[in-house]
């Protein structure tokens, strides 16, 4: 994982679930990410995915990816591009379903506040803090357990590199 | 200061004192997985480990997809099988069983104090009784599967009291759609819910498990009842080990206290699109509804077959009407007592065992424009399969009694 993300700006409101983040009906079949991506946030912005470019950043309201444990609602937005969600708050699962996927997920209410779409924001993940245009905000930092799963770009690898 | 249920068994767990905020690797009793442990093995496989760590820990229950509607599930199924028998999973429960959480429950692998994860976000469920059990991604399942352990975060407690006779026509359903309105779908984000109150003492365990199965709804990490005796009665004869029932401190420190008196409660409905879209039935009476569906993980057991039954009885449904009884067992218990004779009497269609509509991977799919009732805990956009569908969310006692006159309709005044 890189420690600085820079990038342009989707934006969502709250509570955004996992049915509308990757529907129920591919949960069962079986897709690589590429393949994940496609579907991502198919039911909430159909055009999403055309939209997005590598390295965008993904900010939302509160309790982002409510509802189901799937993780594919986490990987397919890591594949569309996406590197880093700032939201006001995220679902436990899908906090760590982020995280064990290599994506940083950043609680932040005051940015996400000052942010519309289409800025360009700054995310320095070792200062803790979120450049946008409207000022500079802080996040506390994420436990050493956290930060060494995403520094190895997620669980599996986090897993393998102990084994 | 006190300690906190979960902090006790995170306590135990990790050999060492731990407090809320706390991380702490350690290893769960059980991890139960369903028709996504196939792509869980794919990825426990690129961890480079060849053999599961510990088999007894873990169970599999095939029911999402079941049977097979197409032939990539139906591959996906052919391949946990193969890998069942490969690794010796002994806890595997093939597709006539029925849905996991009910499944993992009547087998007694849901116990008081144990540590319980699963890939579902309803593993929540197992609460009822008394165990601390959570859901959890995939690649965690296979991380567990791979070293026996699992990175967590001791969660503060939110507990919600739950005081007065249940008045007639009000469910656990209605309490849980009641609570979840009123506290919102975030309201207990990362917290551990404990339930309490004389209402929650005089529930059965399968009522407390609607409960607990819906915590996941409020974004509980789990949904605790304090185990006694009707959970000891539950468990005799069916528990899968010895277990010790662990219980809250009185001067455990909670985030908060939130009291309830059922009294207040009205039967309650869920309105389109998230689950803490609150209304009381009296307020969508005159919903015209295309398709009733009673069963899931949340009502799906034989008291619940009942209830429905019980206002069917000697009538026709106007609307398709589907029935699923969450197990083998229940199924087996209501052809029994007649209950599976008066729903088809009624013209109600019955399903096999498993989750059958509810996450819209197959069976019962909506067109776009018609509307489902259903006793299930989800209502998201596009859940059933359909975005342009509609979803609302009751108790049996309400879906029942919609089904009948094909839209919703106000139990206290109709029966």
């Amino acid at each position: 994982m890189n420690s600085k993300f820079e990038g342009k700006v989707w934006k969502y409101g709250d509570n955004i679930n996992t049915d509308v983040i990757f529907p129920g009906k591919y949960t069962y079949q079986k897709m690589e990410p590429e393949e994940m991506a496609k579907h991502a946030l198919e039911d909430l912005d159909p055009d999403f995915i055309s939209k997005v470019s590598e390295g965008d950043i993904l900010v939302a309201g509160k309790n982002f990816g409510m509802g189901s444990s799937r993780e594919q609602a986490a990987i397919a937005i890591k594949y569309s591009g996406i590197n880093v969600i700032i939201a006001r708050s995220f679902s436990r699962i899908y906090f760590r379903n982020a995280i064990n996927a290599g994506m940083p997920a950043i609680i932040a209410p005051e940015a996400v506040d000052s942010i519309n779409e289409g800025d360009r924001v700054v995310v320095d993940m070792e200062s803790g803090k979120i450049i946008t245009p409207k000022g500079e905000f802080t996040f506390p930092p994420y436990p050493a357990t956290v930060m060494n799963i995403l520094k190895k770009g997620g669980l599996i690898n986090f897993i393998k590199s102990n084994i | 200061m006190g300690k906190t249920f979960v902090e006790k068994v995170f306590s135990n767990k990790a050999g060492k004192d731990v407090k809320a905020g706390a991380i702490v690797s350690v290893e769960p009793d059980y991890v139960m997985s369903h028709d996504n442990a196939a792509a869980i093995y794919g990825t426990f496989k690129k961890i480079g480990v060849t053999r599961i760590k510990h088999p007894e820990r873990v169970v599999i229950i095939l029911d999402h997809e079941v049977p097979a509607p197409k032939e990539s599930s139906a591959i996906n199924h052919k391949e946990i099988r193969s890998f069942v028998k490969e690794q010796n999973i002994q806890n595997f429960f093939d597709i006539n069983h029925g849905i996991c959480h009910q499944i993992f429950t009547e087998q007694g692998f849901a116990m008081p104090g144990k540590l319980i994860v699963g890939s579902d976000s309803h593993t929540t469920t197992y609460g009822a009784l008394g165990a601390l059990s959570a859901g959890i991604g995939r690649s965690e399942v296979a991380a567990i599967w791979a070293t026996g352990e699992l990175w967590f975060s001791v969660p503060e407690t939110l507990k919600i009291v739950i005081n007065g006779i249940m008045p007639k026509y009000i469910t656990p359903k209605d309490i849980a759609l009641h609570v979840i309105g009123k506290i919102g779908s975030d309201g207990a984000d990362y917290k551990a819910v404990e339930f309490s109150g004389d209402t929650i003492g005089r529930m059965t365990v399968p009522e407390r498990m609607v409960l607990s199965n819906m915590a996941a709804e409020m974004g509980a990490k789990c949904g605790y009842t304090p185990p006694d005796h009707n959970t000891f009665d539950f468990l005799r004869g069916r528990a899968q080990s010895e277990f010790e029932s662990l219980y809250s401190d009185d001067d455990a420190i909670y985030c908060d206290v939130l009291e309830f008196n059922v009294n207040d409660i009205s039967p309650s409905v869920a309105k389109p699109h998230t689950v803490d879209n609150l209304a009381s039935v009296k307020e969508v009476e005159g919903t015209k509804i295309d398709q009733a569906l009673i069963g899931t993980c949340t009502n799906g057991r034989l008291e619940d077959l009942e209830e429905a039954a019980e206002i069917l009885k000697g009538n026709k449904v106007k609307v398709r009407t589907l029935i699923i009884p969450a197990s083998r067992t229940v199924y087996k218990e209501a052809v029994k007592n007649g209950t599976i004779e008066t729903l088809i009497d009624a013209g109600a269609i019955i399903m096999n065992p498993g989750c059958g509509p509810c996450l819209g991977a197959h069976q019962g799919v909506m067109a776009p424009g018609e509307v489902t009732f259903s006793t299930a805990n989800r209502n998201f956009k596009g859940r059933m399969g359909c975005r342009d569908a509609e979803i609302y969310l009751g108790s049996p006692i309400t879906v029942a009694l919609a089904a009948l006159t094909g839209e919703i309709t106000d139990p206290r005044r109709e029966l």
